[in-house]
């Protein structure tokens, strides 16, 4: 099997016992939209402790692992910045108005066989082909 | 110790994106470019995250969370507008920049100037969201 493919599963199994520990420890649904989201808009003031100490660790841990094992990972985010603005607000509103993202609706939702998580999931990813078909490949903006 | 469970899951969240290559964006980019050069690796993430996902959630049945508190129920599986639109939009941002919010936040440190804008204009979206909730919500209720 492709060593990509393995640390993805690992990588993965990862995320998912992370979202473990939250449900069973906290009661809560691991969604990287809903807890940053709810942060920004302060809609979620009351359990902010919380937020703040998930993201912290989201950010540290690649954080300490980069700055000791792993050399510096390639993101190849794109240096065009108008592309970064208007992903960056269609993700920010996209994600806030169907409430989940890919953590939430994905692995949250799906593993508990929610339909909406599994029809969220098909139409971001149907989204984002057909959004890259045509920037890639057809218009070779990106 | 809800903060300390909280801190847990995001290291092993931020552990999982970084080990997975979710932060790298040609990996997210391959994985929804179908008509070019496919890489399927993001199957093998969300396989290996779900799995876990699904043995917890059979484990919430007839219990309560460790630290107190109830379980989520499930929403309402109606598929609404706002999951639709929300999910579009949403799509479209992380086809243009492979990027969604959790590698988003996990590359802070080692993203470059681009993920700081990035960071910054997904925080102005989530900002101008509950706007257009509202009104979706509106339209919706009058119709």
């Amino acid at each position: 099997m492709n060593a990509d493919w393995i640390w993805g599963l690992i990588g993965g199994a990862l995320i998912g016992s992370g979202g473990a520990v939250y449900l069973l420890g906290n009661g809560r649904i691991m969604g990287a939209s809903g807890i940053l989201g709810g942060l920004i808009d302060g809609s979620g003031r009351n359990t902010s402790g919380e937020r703040i100490a998930f993201i912290a660790g989201v950010i540290l841990v690649p954080l300490v692992i980069w700055l000791t094992v792993a050399d510096s990972p390639d993101t190849h985010l794109t240096s065009n910045t108008v592309v970064i603005i208007a992903a960056g607000l269609l993700v920010g509103l996209g994600t806030r108005i169907a409430n989940g993202c890919t953590s939430g609706h994905g692995v949250c939702g799906i593993s508990r066989l929610s339909l909406r998580g599994l029809v969220a999931t098909l139409i971001y990813i149907l989204a984002g082909a057909v959004t890259l078909a045509l920037f890639r490949h057809l218009w070779g903006l990106i | 110790m809800r903060v300390l469970l909280s801190f847990v899951t995001g290291g092993l969240f931020g552990l999982g994106l970084f080990l997975s290559g979710m932060t790298d964006t040609q990996k997210v980019q391959g994985w929804l470019d179908i008509f070019g050069n496919w890489d399927p690796t993001l199957a093998f993430v969300m396989g290996g995250a779900i799995l876990p996902m699904a043995v917890a959630w059979q484990l919430t049945d007839g219990r309560r969370p460790l630290v107190g508190g109830s379980f989520p129920s499930l929403p309402r599986q109606e598929l609404d507008r706002r999951l639709v639109i929300g999910s579009v939009l949403f799509g479209m941002g992380w086809g243009l920049a492979g990027l969604c919010p959790g590698p988003a936040m996990a590359s802070l440190s080692y993203g470059g100037f681009g993920g700081v804008i990035f960071l910054v204009s997904m925080g102005t979206g989530m900002i101008a969201a509950p706007p257009v909730v509202q009104r979706l919500d509106r339209t919706a209720a009058s119709t």
